[in-house]
């Protein structure tokens, strides 16, 4: 593999690898454009290219680049997008609010929001031994661990199920696991059983994961650190409005550009909250049909 | 200097591959043939002198990549590969129209011979120098060339692919643009200056030529000083004529696309045969 830097060596965290593989690393300055076409050219030549900026950066500046070189000749590049949705501080032209909606947008481009730091160690091999283009956002600094590494296994493509219940399924991707999980005990202590549907990669989507969870609760609700549109919110609510008849609900970001701020400000400030989710749960377990 | 038979060789070969454009372009209804005949003498010079290919192989790991940056330049890309066996003639009668493999920008992974997918500008520059430090990493000695448009110069991210190339130093890439002086609304000039284009690559980074883009002597001396350079990426301004060849299309702004009815296509067959 190869690591591409886009001159955010301390941000992106890819400066161990550039210290101890200088030659397989490349950094092209804050031309992100060039990047990624660099990178398609490499991966035509059989490398396997990381290709490092901001998550903004990377799915905004660059989306043609990514579309034509990348998407359209399945380039086997893979695009980390640092600093996720509302973990940026620097305010809305640092958040990557809209960056899953973007990549999951194109043709033949695997996208994964990962949770926590389990997850993140798993989902790089996983991805350099995935022939194509893939997406995945990346946290930096201290990324907490909530999923165990003695069990948990990341596949590309596949929802893991961390809790079963029988009234509502919660779906979620990248950080909204806690949040996720923390709503489903607060739920049972009301007496309401959720199963959490914990949904790594976006697309593909694991669709047998997601219809069995909603085919046995009848409700489903989505919790995503991104817009309610385009991401997994949309693509759980395309899913079952194609194929099953559930009330679907989506906790996330709605229609709107965020302040700057910390992220348990904005987290708090935009309803990606643990209450936000009970009380989507609640609203769509009343709308299952009588 | 080239031997005189070597020259009318070429000559002669580039006169052929004019004359497909034109009948290409007739039977599909249209192409950006002004493009398509400005860059012909230095795709003919790269294809039949210089570019170590196996048109039966195009998977070949150790054949020279060709990457047109200028993507819509396919028509004339095509009728080389097509002449040089990649594939059957007389498919290019369905160029471009539906069901065919062609569109009006070649497709890597529908075309043979096709090193890299372009249509939108300023992409296959940044691909070549890829490729180039590609077959420096894997220790192959294969050289890449680009050819770009220098209405394509106006794009930002050919400017941050020029820069990358004049830091990382591929020597083994060549670049040519197309410096046909038009882009599609009118002269570069006029539409947003170009010029001093050699000083711009030169301040990059570059070693510049700058030559007669339809001069064989020229080009091929171009291509071999560029073999010899080891220390900096050399970027060959063609300065060409759009149109060349055809005499009612010769730096018209109008024949950046166009089509050509029977009257328009006989014409234009003695035009390139007189030339």
């Amino acid at each position: 593999m190869l690591v591409l830097g886009a001159d955010l060596g301390n941000s992106t965290e890819i400066d161990a690898f550039r210290d101890r593989f200088p030659d397989r690393f490349f950094n092209f300055g804050a031309a992100e454009q060039n990047e990624v076409d660099v990178a398609a050219g490499l991966a035509l030549e059989g490398e396997v290219p990381f290709v490092h900026s901001f998550g903004v950066f990377l799915t905004r500046r660059a989306y043609e680049q990514v579309i034509v070189q990348v998407a359209m000749h399945g380039a086997n590049v893979k695009l980390v997008g640092m600093i996720p949705g509302l973990t940026s501080r620097l305010g809305p032209t640092h958040q990557a609010i809209e960056d899953l909606s973007l990549m999951r947008a194109i043709p033949g481009m695997t996208v994964i929001d990962p949770a926590d730091a389990t997850e993140i160690e798993q989902v790089v091999p996983a991805i350099a031994a995935w022939r194509g283009p893939v997406y995945t956002r990346m946290m930096r600094r201290e990324v907490r661990r909530v999923l165990d590494p003695a069990t948990y296994r990341f596949e590309v493509g596949r929802a893991v199920r961390l809790r079963t219940g029988r009234d509502v399924a919660l779906a979620c991707s990248g950080l909204m696991l806690e949040p996720a999980l923390a709503a489903a005990a607060d739920l049972a202590a009301r007496g309401v059983e959720a199963d959490v549907i914990h949904c790594p990669t976006l697309k593909p989507l694991d669709e047998a994961a997601i219809l069995d969870a909603a085919g046995r609760c009848g409700a489903v609700v989505t919790a995503e650190n991104h817009l309610v549109t385009g991401g997994l919110g949309s693509a759980v609510a395309e899913l079952a409005g194609e194929r099953l008849a559930v009330p679907v609900e989506r906790v996330g970001i709605r229609d709107t550009f965020a302040v700057p701020g910390s992220p348990e400000y904005l987290f708090a400030r935009y309803g990606l909250t643990a209450e936000a989710i009970c009380a989507a749960a609640v609203r769509a377990i009343s709308r299952k049909a009588r | 200097m080239l031997a005189a038979a070597e020259r009318k060789r070429l000559q002669d070969k580039a006169r052929a591959i004019r004359e497909e454009i034109v009948k290409v372009t007739y039977a599909c209804g249209g192409s950006h043939i002004g493009g398509a005949m400005s860059q012909t003498d230095v795709l003919v010079a790269l294809y039949y002198k210089y570019m170590r290919i196996d048109p039966a192989r195009p998977d070949w790991e150790d054949r020279d990549r060709f990457v047109l940056s200028k993507g819509h330049g396919g028509v004339g890309h095509a009728v080389v590969l097509a002449d040089k066996g990649y594939f059957e003639r007389k498919l290019l009668d369905d160029f471009n129209k539906t069901g065919s493999p062609f569109g009006m920008h070649l497709d890597r992974l529908k075309v043979r011979g096709v090193d890299a997918s372009t249509g939108s500008l300023g992409h296959g520059f940044g691909i070549s120098i890829g490729m180039a430090m590609g077959a420096r990493l894997t220790g192959r000695q294969f050289r890449v060339y680009c050819v770009v448009g220098d209405g394509e110069c106006h794009e930002g991210s050919v400017w941050e692919s020029a820069m990358a190339a004049g830091h990382f130093k591929p020597t083994n890439l060549t670049v040519f643009v197309d410096r046909n002086r038009f882009c599609l609304d009118g002269p570069t000039e006029e539409v947003m200056p170009l010029d001093p284009l050699d000083g711009k690559f030169e301040s990059f980074g570059w070693r510049v030529l700058s030559i007669d883009g339809h001069d064989f002597d020229a080009i091929c001396g171009a291509i071999e000083t560029a073999h010899a350079e080891t220390a900096r990426p050399v970027v060959v301004i063609a300065n060409t004529v759009k149109g060349k060849g055809v005499d009612f299309m010769e730096n018209q702004t109008a024949w950046h696309y166009g089509g050509l009815d029977d009257r328009m296509k006989a014409r234009a067959l003695e035009s390139i045969a007189r030339s």
